[in-house]
């Protein structure tokens, strides 16, 4: 793999510059630097895993490895939205199937995608947001929804949809 | 303080607590993360917005916003201490009446207090409703009683003072002792005994040592560590400074679930105000005693739960497991010595060097010292957070704490240690939660979720559920839990499509105890526990998806049919709309009808209608 190959804009490259110099270029922050990038893109572009790796002295392939072992990154770019539906235990025994595959509908995407081409929306399913209390539970951004059904879901969508345009 | 720094506590505590008295009457709200998705911000701002903050009848009033009360099915609560009041599923338009009733004239709200689901009775504060008054809340103790991001309060609860004592009676190999006498045990599944670990790494070789919190929290259905971290984060470090002194450590991490934002937040906060007043950094409240720490994010996997993976995550690597030995207590971060404990491990802590080995194995059974938090959900009617003694029967949680199952249904099973543990069932209702009976039932403590099931759940779907989890956050390192997690979900997903052979049950098992055995971690180990639970207690439901093609829960789609009954349909067209697949047609006033060849069962049609015109069948 060349590095940069696809040519990061200069603008692009000081902001990586400036989280990589914020962590010390340090192997250890690899994780939270990651995450940085993803705060600023929604998403790791692989241009900018390659420049890190490059920048930090690891191989690419190390880089991708921890970008593609956590679920939290994301390699495809996500929504302004992004929608965490909680499929832990208590969820799943409350029903939290049918109200992602109710948003999946509203929101018009069918198998495995997961972004809206407006690039507004991502939605999908995580493992536990520790709210078991309230199942089931549905996260948008930082937002806890608690309690959601099928038609309560398609109320904040609808708001969500107003409020972007 | 001298310079900054806090060196007399008691003199500290003193200070705090004539800091907590000028705020007159205090009114705690719930700002877990449950209570704050049911709107306790708004509550709070009402509350300030109606000048709750300033003086009512010359007496003054505090609102503060708290850490998880545990009551999370009945919240926003609002606690009034002072007249032992506890409102519950207060939302922003009743706060007037609050301010107006009780707080400007004293009457009691009494449209707001909890009402005993069983019996219709007022229970007016947390000494009567039964979910509280059964009971022992030592680690969880200031949890909903004070503000988390006001280190006063914590200081006015006595916090830091076990740090304070022991830095300055005790030595290192003392404060060891204590842990060791109390019985402590690993409060994040393995049980190990806490005070042998820290014995190992305060007598292995090495400058520099390390000291981690486990505050990776990923077991489906648990969120006792975030409730501590939320709402008591000076403890939980209180606990960590004891045990970087009594191992000789000098730095710290706490390694938190980026799921857990307001954990994060928390802790953070803490961190800076106790090293202002002196509890971490340098010269620890003016002794030669060190400790720095850090938080480090998690960023989403299952396994970083096992502690060499941890490591591994902190060192910026994929957080994949290591073979045992050499132990982190020997080798760990960075190479170096290291203590790992899960979150509530640390928060008993102090508790225990306050109040005595004694105490602590005065409050559990032999063997399984102290109490346990749980984080009880499912089909019970009092959803929440709990701790309770060591050795207290699932019958007292489910159906004297808990309320007993939602909507009068039957109890089917419980489900304990998440995707680690196992399904217990109505003969195990008397059995005393502690380590070893629970092993003896083939489910394990784990780190506290309590799923409890009722009849309308497949136990066959709960079984592929979690292995389906599991094959997702195996890490692949070893063959038999990648390949064999997979393999068993095929077998799993066979089941509930209705596909499945009685020789797949055989596989089933055969592979179940292959992974068992072929795995490093904790993660693979553990992970055929729900199947092989399950299938010792409800294989007759197995069989019934292969021999009898049915779900007996009615759960399994493969298995249902959905139909509109013509002469309840009134054509409202509501079935139609909330259909995710089109599968429902007809005309507006007309019966509608569900394409079968459509219809992916999913059930919204069911909720849908107002007629109740839809029907499984």
């Amino acid at each position: 793999m060349v590095a940069t190959k696809q040519g990061l804009t200069s603008e692009k490259q000081s902001k990586l510059n400036g989280i990589l110099k914020k962590y010390d270029y340090k192997k250890s922050n690899l994780i939270a630097i990651l995450q940085q990038i993803q705060e600023v893109y929604r998403y790791l572009p692989e241009e900018a895993l390659t420049y890190v790796s490059v920048k930090m002295g690891l191989s690419p392939a190390s880089v991708f490895g921890v970008a593609t072992f956590y679920s939290q990154f994301s390699l495809n770019p996500k929504g302004k939205f992004e929608i965490k539906v909680c499929d832990g235990t208590a969820c799943h025994v409350r029903g939290s199937m049918p109200v992602f595959n109710a948003i999946k509908k509203k929101l018009g995407l069918t198998g495995e995608k997961i972004t809206t081409d407006c690039l507004r929306f991502s939605v999908e399913t995580v493992s536990c947001l520790g709210a078991c209390g309230l199942a089931p539970v549905v996260m948008i951004n930082d937002k806890v929804y608690p309690k959601m059904t099928s038609e309560a879901m398609s109320i904040v969508l609808d708001e969500l949809m107003k409020k972007h345009v | 303080m001298i310079n900054g720094i806090a060196v007399d506590m008691i003199k500290e505590q003193e200070k705090s607590k004539e800091y907590i008295k000028q705020m007159g009457t205090r009114v705690l709200v719930c700002a877990g993360t449950g209570c704050v998705a049911n709107g306790s911000l708004d509550v709070v701002k009402r509350f300030e917005e109606l000048g709750a903050n300033v003086s009512m009848k010359k007496e003054r009033v505090t609102t503060i916003k708290t850490g998880c009360h545990g009551f999370c099915e009945n919240g926003v609560l609002v606690m009034i201490p002072d007249k032992n009041v506890t409102y519950v599923k207060v939302k922003g338009d009743d706060v007037e009446e609050i301010v107006e009733k009780h707080l400007k004239n004293g009457e009691i709200v009494e449209r707001l207090l909890y009402r005993d689901p069983q019996n219709g009775h007022i229970q007016q504060g947390n000494s009567d409703i039964n979910f509280y008054a059964q009971q022992t809340r030592t680690s969880l103790s200031n949890c909903g009683h004070l503000n988390p991001e006001d280190i006063r309060e914590s200081i006015a609860n006595s916090t830091y003072l076990a740090l304070s004592n022991a830095l300055k009676e005790l030595s290192p190999e003392e404060v060891c002792d204590i842990i060791t006498d109390s019985g402590l045990k690993g409060r994040g599944g393995g049980g190990f005994p806490t005070g042998r670990k820290w014995t190992f790494v305060r007598t292995a070789q090495g400058d520099k040592k390390y000291v981690i919190c486990n505050g990776d929290e990923g077991d489906p259905g648990a969120f006792m560590d975030r409730s501590l971290m939320e709402g008591d984060p000076h403890r939980v470090i209180e606990g960590m400074a004891l045990a970087a002194y009594a191992v000789g450590a000098d730095e710290g991490y706490i390694y938190v679930r980026a799921e857990y934002p307001l954990a994060i937040e928390r802790l953070r906060k803490a961190i800076t105000d106790a090293e202002k007043y002196g509890f971490l950094g340098s010269k620890i409240l003016g002794t030669k005693f060190n400790f720095k720490l850090h938080i480090k994010e998690g960023a989403g996997a299952f396994v970083c739960g096992e502690e060499t993976a941890l490591i591994a995550s902190i060192e910026g690597e994929r957080g994949m497991p290591r073979p045992k030995p050499p132990f982190p207590a020997n080798k760990g971060l960075f190479g170096k010595p290291t203590l790992i404990n899960n979150v509530e491990t640390f928060a008993n802590v102090p508790g225990i060097m306050i109040n005595g080995a004694e105490w602590f194995q005065s409050l559990g059974t032999e063997g399984s010292a102290g109490t346990k938090t749980f984080a009880l959900t499912g089909e019970v009617n009092n959803t929440g957070l709990i701790e309770v003694p060591m050795g207290t029967s699932l019958r007292k949680i489910i159906f004297d704490i808990g309320g007993g199952i939602r909507n009068n249904k039957k109890f089917k099973a419980v489900q304990i240690g998440g995707p680690s543990g196992g399904c217990l069932t109505e003969e195990h209702l008397d059995l005393p939660l502690d380590y070893a009976s629970l092993l003896k039932a083939g489910a394990m403590v784990g780190s506290g979720g309590l799923v409890v099931l009722n009849e309308d759940t497949c136990i066959v779907e709960v079984a592929r559920f979690f292995m389906n989890f599991t094959q997702n956050e195996s890490c692949g390192k070893c063959v038999p839990c990648r390949e064999g997690t997979k393999n068993m979900l095929r077998i799993l997903e066979k089941l509930v499509a209705g596909k499945a052979e009685l020789s797949d049950l055989d596989i089933l098992e055969e592979l179940a105890l292959a992974v068992k055995d072929g795995s490093l971690c904790g993660l693979g180990k553990t992970a055929p526990n729900p199947v092989l639970s399950t299938l010792k207690y409800f294989k007759d439901e197995y069989l019934a998806h292969i021999e009898g093609k049915r779900c007996p829960a009615g759960v399994c789609e493969a298995f249902k049919k959905i139909v509109i009954a013509e002469d309840l349909c009134k054509g409202c067209s509501k079935c139609a709309r909330s259909c995710p697949v089109d599968a429902i047609e007809g005309k507006v006033k007309q019966p509608y009808k569900i394409d079968q060849n459509k219809c992916i069962k999913c059930g919204a049609c069911l909720s849908s209608c107002p007629f109740n015109a839809t029907k499984e069948v």
